[in-house]
């Protein structure tokens, strides 16, 4: 039956559920969220799917296909000719009803990363060379599908040792800005624990924004811990020079 | 586009079959890494000379033996090197964390909770963030390489190319890349500074850490390739000292 999807949904809430199945006609360009939303229409008017631009654009419509972490809006159909397409939430958040999660917990760690603070007041005079590094973690939508499928949070029930992904991507969007003033490598070694990282790099393989997480935030934040407090060179220096690990340094530049 | 992406950029969504179960990865990195290990340990701890003629094997280079006229395991002196710098190198850390460790064995396909996962917050994984000083003297391990290579060119007779000699070639060059193409020295050539431009010389370590950057997506290929690299200059020399083989001179 070519002219037809076969879905499995998860329906359900907090108190358990299972997958129900259901049939979709096929059409042409048609992705995940469009069969939800036919099963919406026609079929099972009380299934809940979180979702908003369908372009890929707003990070909400993130759920599990054949128990890949994928956005629905951009997860084409055609790719499952002959195969049943089992939707699932994303499992590592608590369900609210059916595919939507409470994905909250990320808004608190949101508040835990301290801003920007500008060294100098804005407008910022600043070269591309300058701020290429950072333009790329501002493609993140905060799908949080990196947070559903790093094992420290997914496995290992992490949350309280471990920021996740996004927010490192987000630490690092701060800490590699050429005009901000605030240390957050402290934070990172500690609360927001990217030492929990074993940089196996499964949030890169799912970001649909194509960011390398890992590689590009990640890996350079451990080696900004490294220097502080692993390095015994640097900070046999650093002792010597009367700082303090823990104590900021207010970075300093020439603003131009 | 700010920084290179990686060649291999997950193109979403075609074709969504299953090729292949998820334990096909891990084992294989297990199965690797394994044989290369056991390997290692039989040339180590088996073996007196790497040298034959003008080759030297890089598991025998710089013979540190040598110099302190101790011949016993004269591999032993070296060979802790490149195993340490692999070992804590950020693309194997992947690799055995998936293959060995199943942390996670496959990225959402398997779900395996271990409630004592502490990441590389404690010793010995911690032992880790310390990659940078096993850069360091690979680098050292490295220069002698290169001298080998070269030395590998230079038979009794004068200059000549044989199998060997491009084998140790070939091999020092996928090693410079692998070494260069380094997350640690990718962070210590710029990847540190906040602002490229803000010290008034705004190319040069822009310019390396842009460079180093682009080797850097190419990193895990390089410690595949340097692997085999060396592993078969070591073997293709093993092979000549007990007389297996004979090496051929192309001219
Ligand atoms: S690389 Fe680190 S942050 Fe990304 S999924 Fe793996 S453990 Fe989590
Ligand atoms: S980093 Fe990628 S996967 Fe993670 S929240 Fe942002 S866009 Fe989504
Ligand atoms: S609906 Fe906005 S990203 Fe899918
Ligand atoms: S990260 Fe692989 S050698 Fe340094």
């Amino acid at each position: 039956m070519s002219d037809e999807f076969k879905l499995m949904v998860w329906r359900g809430d907090a108190s358990g559920g299972a997958e129900v199945e259901y049939h979709v006609p096929a059409e042409t360009g048609m992705v995940v969220l469009d069969a939800l939303h036919y099963i919406e229409h026609n079929l099972a008017p009380d299934l809940a799917v979180r979702w908003n631009c369908k372009a890929a654009h707003c990070g909400s419509c993130s759920a599990e296909v054949n128990g890949e972490p994928k956005l629905l809006c951009k997860t084409r159909m055609d790719q499952y000719v002959g195969q049943t397409v089992t939707v699932r939430p994303m499992k590592t958040f608590p369900i609210i009803k059916d595919l939507v999660t409470d994905v909250s917990w990320n808004y608190k760690v949101a508040k835990e990363v301290p801003l920007l603070a500008p060294t100098a007041p804005a407008p910022f005079n600043m070269q591309q060379i300058d701020v290429d590094r950072i333009q790329e973690f501002h493609r993140c939508i905060e799908c949080f599908l990196c947070q559903d499928t790093c094992h420290v949070l997914r496995d290992h029930a992490g949350q309280n040792k471990y920021f996740g992904p996004r927010y490192m991507i987000k630490i690092a969007e701060f800490e590699m800005h050429p005009m901000d003033g605030v240390d957050r490598v402290p934070l990172l070694a500690h609360e927001g624990g990217v030492g929990m990282c074993n940089v196996t790099k499964c949030c890169t393989e799912v970001c649909p924004q194509h960011i390398r997480i890992t590689d590009n935030a990640i890996i350079p934040l451990k080696e900004r811990v490294a220097d502080r407090y692993y390095d015994p060179i640097k900070i046999l220096l650093r002792r010597l020079g009367g700082k303090k690990d823990d104590v900021s340094e207010p970075k300093t530049h020439a603003v131009t | 586009m700010a920084q290179p992406l990686e060649p291999t950029a997950r193109s979403d969504g075609h074709n969504a079959a299953k090729s292949k179960p998820y334990w096909v990865e891990p084992v294989i990195t297990m199965v690797i890494l394994g044989v290369w290990v056991l390997y290692s340990l039989w040339e180590v701890l088996f073996h007196n000379t790497g040298t034959y003629h003008n080759y030297v094997s890089p598991y025998f280079s710089p013979g540190v033996g040598d110099w302190f006229g101790w011949h016993v395991l004269d591999a032993l002196y070296v060979a802790w090197v490149p195993l340490l710098f692999r070992f804590s190198c950020y693309y194997y850390r992947k690799e055995y964390y998936r293959g060995f460790f199943w942390d996670p064995p496959a990225c959402y396909a398997v779900d395996k909770p271990r409630p004592r996962y502490s990441g590389e917050t404690k010793w010995p994984l911690a032992f880790n963030n310390l990659h940078r000083y096993a850069w360091y003297l690979a680098l050292i391990v490295l220069i002698f390489l290169w001298k080998d290579a070269v030395e590998a060119f230079f038979f009794k007779n004068g200059f000549g190319v044989g199998v060997g000699s491009l084998i140790l070639l070939v091999n020092a060059i996928l090693l410079t890349f692998y070494t260069f193409s380094c997350h640690a020295f990718r962070h210590m050539v710029g990847g540190k500074k906040d602002c490229y431009s803000c010290d008034g010389k705004p190319t040069t370590s822009y310019k390396l850490w842009n460079r180093v950057s682009q080797w850097n997506t190419l990193h895990g290929t390089w410690a595949w390739a340097s692997l085999a690299s060396v592993w078969a200059a070591d073997l293709y020399i093993r092979l000549l000292i007990m007389g297996v083989i004979h090496d051929v001179r192309l001219f």
